[in-house]
């Protein structure tokens, strides 16, 4: 740690630690970030740029870095590419390794793209690319992509938790520099609720790596620890160091990434590595700070060429020296502070080369008693060295050096007040954009808005408190002591950039130079979002932190327009990256989304059920019995619905009690049945459209008093459907008298069906007579099961005798068993949704949503007998009568058998007139449904075919790979027409 | 972290929704023996009963037990001269308590609702999101918050809240 001073920073120097970088070991301490250990090991050079592959050096000292992106890995799955150095926090053993560089950083073969750049300057890809046009996707386009990006991200799963919490305050603090602090302190008394977060390790902002202003009295690291000590001890602040503001969302909805676990040397297992903080703020402060905006001069991005308040950092907070010769190149006073401390520290100053005519105020007439050589009116005309800076070439001077520290004044960051939506405004005299109007119930203070002196910005964070509060006392003063600084700011290229052989960088990450932009306004780019995306300055991850002011004011100048009318770019979040575990939070595995089960699942799973998912439901599939294939378990389970009894769990159907004197009016207008004629005690197939006629869900309602109907929805459906109900209630017809309750999980539902099933559930019941004439097809009523209380229906989705019992859910298990023992005589056979599905298109009876596709009207689907002819209106019924809905030829519900008898159709494939044809085909239908294994001796299909009932008997043709199937067109009702099973 | 049985299922309970208007509500409460809050989102209960509110015209009622006959037929009764449903959901959703000091911070590592005191007092109760589940929330104590969730979303909502408990 050859560069490191020999005391002071805020690292601890008890004991220090390994780490390696590209294979390579040194040693650092506990405070440093990756960046200062490098530094304190000499190390500038630690990556190649995005598109010349050009050495590059550690540039900054924080979230602006463009250059030290690094990927940092604790084992294979634990791989972070693309990390800011200057943001890595070190720990024992960490391991580091360079980016886009092959085979080495310090040779690397994509160097050659630098001596090719004027083959590839700014919009390249549009130009190059572009001939013969069939190479783009199989020549140009995979080159491209291999080329493009920065990183690997890892392969394999995330083994790491993220947590995630929903946090609320009166005053959310983004920035925990002196503003943020100040902002704190002041509310802190007020009762409010205060969170102040800081994307740091450290809470204090500039006041870590500024040791010489006074507060109140007290050096600034003193105040600053008395300061967090006070607020601290407040149970009313939530202090959150390492957490980044990354996104300002509408109403105060900001997010917060913390890192919780990136720095330990080895984090516990299953501690959670980050958690997202989703804080609705009654009040936001920004207190974000600036960043320091760098000069644009030849040859401006060697390694060893960083901004000078960087340096500043290195030395205070880190005791890491930069370099052994500094040369300094600045527009404004904290640079010679700069200057001055570097020197004490025992690096050699060459020079401090100030771009202004003058100098600044007192601190240079202290840099020239401390034998500083100032240059006045400094340009720079180009600079030396291969992986690090040597010497550097001013106006009139040559000077070896092996740092260049450059300032061009403050960018104030902007980011999150524009991301609020806040209206920002050109400041001349800072020339930078400053919030000005505010959308949301925001205050940016201190140097995120432009001001810099520390007396005021401390006075600007207490006074954005006091205000945010509404606080009636007069917020704290702090008294300071510092010297007076001038800050002055520069903005765009130095003199002579880019007249020169040598590229002078605006954006060093994406590798924009000066002539880059200037060849954009020269082809006609003269939006700045235009130029942006041309050049793609400003688009990299640093989101053009430190480039975008120098890229819009080289554009301004070449257009000859001010600043404002050139525009700025939307600030979009994140500020920094995030990673995608920390969105994800808790939604992984198991708990992505709910997985509902009925009450007889567990029942399911010991009898080897298979289930599927339908929706977030499990169900079961089918029951196969040991070595059972599913063809053969589906084919057992029908026959015996058929032939015996079967038994299934109906639960997941959607259930709605709709109550209330107006109930029936409010079933009319909804519904495209008559439920005048309903009794209680009698249940009806009902169908609901939407407003566009077409069928949206149907299911068996049963009317179980004269203001009281129970309504079944498909499982799919029953949200959707209760969601239509009310808003039709709510908002439509609000004097109607009745209420809606969803019932879904209420009851258990048990479907006995088969031509036993009166056998096997007679027993059972007791206080009703479920016989053929007392108990007929569509019936309801309530009695009891095996004692307790029961609703049933005689219904079926068969085709045979079946019931539909209704038990509290907490009983249906209890029920489920009894009637399967009950069976055991008649052979009672649980069958899943499978075989439901097959008996219920042997029988013609459609589902929503798969022989119905959005499109379809019932009486499309076949159920035009079901639409109350009297009625004069339900939802829908207008749209019915528009010619088009009435058309002979629209697609209507038929059934498809294959002529050979064996061949069982692919659902979803289409069905056409003539075979043979040569595309473009005429097809007129589609089959919906399709079935093997089947009750009926053949493989049957349900289709919609344009006209099709009056097709009955033709033969159509299913057109596949290298062959048409002819079939036929046949009644959607294979088994048994007549339904004389159904009313046994 | 928290108490060992920080997260626990309550009993079976037995519940009925009212949708009615206040005069029938005047009229069911004299049955249930316990009133109903004229005031949003606020619960009031009394031995082994409660009515939570839930909309201008729906409130919960909710038995603790249901060792005792639901007063169904007494209900209907009183509520005969008005417009109004009652439906029996006892069986449709589950009871799950959370308690302790982490209560408040567990539940809001998937609730995004304020569960201070002062914005969520004792007896607040509202239908709100677990995550991926609906809820309905009712605080019972400082430190005691009561979820009602639908039968199915149970297993889910147990293993949320265990997940997020952990440090």
């Amino acid at each position: 740690m050859k560069f490191r001073t020999p005391s002071g920073g805020r690292i601890d120097r008890r004991q220090p630690i390994s780490f390696s970088f590209d294979g390579k070991a040194y040693q650092g301490y506990p405070g440093d970030t990756l960046a200062s250990a490098l530094l304190a090991n000499g190390v500038h050079l630690v990556g190649r740029s995005f598109k010349y592959h050009r050495p590059r050096g550690i540039f900054s000292a924080g979230a602006d870095e463009p250059n030290a992106l690094v990927t940092v890995s604790r084992d294979g799955a634990r791989s972070t590419p693309n990390l800011r150095a200057t943001q890595v926090e070190l720990y024992r053993n960490l391991t580091a390794i360079s980016q886009n560089r092959w085979p080495s950083l310090e040779f690397d073969v994509g160097r050659i793209n630098d001596s090719l750049s004027r083959f590839l300057p700014a919009g390249f890809y549009y130009k190059t690319f572009m001939w013969p046009r069939g190479a783009w996707k199989s020549l140009y386009e995979p080159a491209i992509r291999r080329a493009a990006g920065l990183g690997r991200a890892p392969t394999l799963p995330d083994p790491d938790r993220y947590a995630q919490r929903y946090a609320h305050c009166e005053l959310l603090v983004i920035g925990a520099g002196p503003a943020g602090i100040a902002a704190a302190l002041t509310a802190a008394d007020s009762g409010a609720r205060i969170i102040l977060c800081d994307e740091q390790a450290e809470l204090g902002g500039s006041l870590l790596s500024d040791p010489v202003p006074s507060i109140d009295g007290k050096n600034s690291s003193a105040w600053l620890e008395a300061s967090l000590a006070k607020l601290g001890a407040n149970p009313r602040v939530t202090l959150l160091p390492r957490t980044t503001a990354f996104g300002y969302f509408p109403h105060n909805f900001v997010g917060l990434s913390q890192r919780l676990t990136d720095h330990l040397d080895s984090p516990p297992p299953g501690l959670a590595r980050e958690r997202l903080w989703q804080v609705r703020a009654r009040n936001v402060v920004i207190a974000a700070g600036a960043a320091e905006r760098p000069l644009i001069f030849p040859g401006n991005d060697l390694p060893g060429i960083m901004l000078a308040g960087a340096a500043h950092t290195y030395l205070h907070r880190y005791g890491v020296r930069v370099g052994s010769k500094a040369v300094i190149l600045t527009c404004n006073d904290d640079a010679y502070q700069t200057a001055l401390d570097l020197q004490a520290a025992g690096t050699q100053v060459g020079a401090i080369a100030d771009i202004r005519p003058a100098g600044g105020g007192p601190l240079t007439a202290a840099a020239r008693s401390a034998g500083i050589n100032i240059i006045y009116n400094a340009t720079v005309q180009g600079t030396r060295g291969d992986q690090r800076i040597t010497g550097v070439t001013l106006a009139n001077t040559d000077l070896d050096c092996d740092v260049l520290l450059m300032s061009g004044g403050y960018t104030p960051s902007v980011h999150l007040f524009s991301q609020s939506r806040g209206k920002l405004e050109w400041s001349d005299a800072l020339k930078a954009f400053v919030p000005s109007v505010s959308a949301e119930a925001e205050r940016s203070a201190g140097a995120c808005r432009g001001i810099y002196g520390l007396e005021e910005v401390l006075a600007d964070g207490a006074n954005a408190a006091a205000h945010a509060l509404q606080l009636n006392r007069a917020p704290p003063v702090f008294e300071i002591d510092s010297p007076e600084r001038r800050r002055d700011s520069f903005l765009g290229a130095l003199p002579g950039a880019g007249t020169s052989g040598s590229k002078s960088f605006v954006d060093w990450q994406h590798d924009v130079t000066t002539r880059d932009l200037a060849l954009a306004t020269r082809e006609g780019f003269h939006s700045i979002e235009h130029v942006k995306r041309y050049t793609t300055t400003g688009m990299a991850t640093d989101q053009g932190k430190g480039s975008n002011l120098n890229a819009m004011s080289i554009v301004a100048q070449q257009l000859g327009r001010p600043i404002p009318q050139v525009g700025l770019t939307t600030f979009r979040m994140p500020y920094t990256p995030v990673t995608f575990g920390s969105f994800a939070g808790i939604s992984r595995r198991d708990l992505f989304d709910p997985v509902r089960t009925t009450p007889t699942h567990a029942w399911a799973e010991t009898q080897g059920a298979v289930f599927e998912n339908v929706g977030l439901w499990k169900r079961a599939h089918y029951f196969p019995r040991p070595g059972e294939s599913m063809h053969a378990t589906v084919a057992r389970e029908c026959r015996a619905v058929r032939d015996g009894v079967g038994i299934f769990d109906a639960s997941t159907l959607g259930k709605i009690e709709v109550v209330g004197p107006d109930a029936a009016e409010f079933m009319n207008r909804l519904y495209v049945n008559n439920w005048n004629t309903l009794k209680p005690g009698r249940t009806r197939y009902g169908i609901l459209l939407r407003e566009d006629g077409f069928v949206y869900d149907d299911g068996v309602v049963a009317r179980l008093a004269e203001d009281r109907f129970h309504v079944t929805t498909t499982t799919g459906g029953a949200p959707r459907v209760l969601a239509m109900m009310e808003d039709y209630r709510q908002t439509e017809w609000p004097q109607l008298k009745v209420w809606l309750t969803s019932t879904t999980e209420q009851w258990a539902v048990i479907a006995v069906q088969g031509p036993h099933a009166r056998k096997v559930l007679e027993p059972l019941v007791t206080d009703l007579d479920i016989g053929a004439a007392a108990f007929p097809h569509m019936s309801v009523a309530r009695g009891k099961i095996c004692g307790l209380p029961m609703m049933l229906f005689r219904v079926s989705f068969t085709g045979e005798l079946g019931y539909e019992i209704n038990v509290p859910a907490d009983f249906g298990r209890r029920v489920w068993e009894a009637v399967y023992a009950a069976g055991a005589d008649f052979g009672i056979t649980a069958y899943g949704t499978e075989a439901m599905h097959v008996l219920r298109a042997e029988k013609g009876y459609i589902i929503v949503g798969q022989e119905t596709d959005g499109t379809a009207t019932p009486d499309d689907a076949g159920l035009s007998w079901a639409v109350a002819k009297s009625k004069t209106d339900f939802v829908g019924l207008r749209s019915l009568q528009r010619p088009a809905m009435q058309s002979a030829n629209r697609k209507q519900l038929v059934g498809l058998k294959a002529k050979d008898g064996r061949t069982v159709l692919e659902e979803g494939a289409q069905v056409a007139e003539r075979p043979a044809q040569r595309p473009p085909m005429q097809l007129i239908g589609h089959v919906t449904s399709s079935y093997g294994e089947t009750t009926v001796g053949y493989p049957i299909a349900l289709g919609m075919v344009a006209g099709g009932r009056a097709r009955m008997g033709q033969t159509l043709y299913v057109p596949m790979p290298g062959r048409d199937i002819e079939v036929e067109v046949t009644s959607p009702v294979f088994y048994d027409p007549q339904g004389v099973r159904i009313n046994a | 972290m928290p108490d060992a049985d920080w997260l626990r299922v309550k009993p079976p309970a037995a519940r009925l929704l009212l949708q009615a208007d206040a005069h029938a509500r005047a009229a069911a409460a004299a049955v249930w023996g316990v009133p109903f809050s004229e005031e949003s989102c606020r619960a009031r209960a009394a031995a082994g009963r409660a009515t939570l509110w839930l909309g201008p015209d729906e409130h919960l009622m909710w038995q603790e037990s249901r060792e005792a006959e639901l007063p169904i037929v007494e209900l209907a009764h009183a509520l005969a001269p008005f417009a109004h449903s009652l439906v029996d959901v006892s069986h449709r959703q589950i009871a799950l308590e959370v308690s302790g000091p982490e209560a408040a911070v567990i539940l809001a590592g998937a609730c995004p609702l304020d569960l201070s005191l002062q914005a969520f007092p004792v007896q607040m109760c509202t239908r709100t999101v677990l995550a991926k589940a609906e809820i309905v929330l009712w605080r019972t104590a400082p430190e005691n918050f009561h979820i009602e969730v639908w039968r199915s979303f149970q297993a889910y909502v147990e293993a949320l809240l265990r997940e997020i408990a952990r440090p």
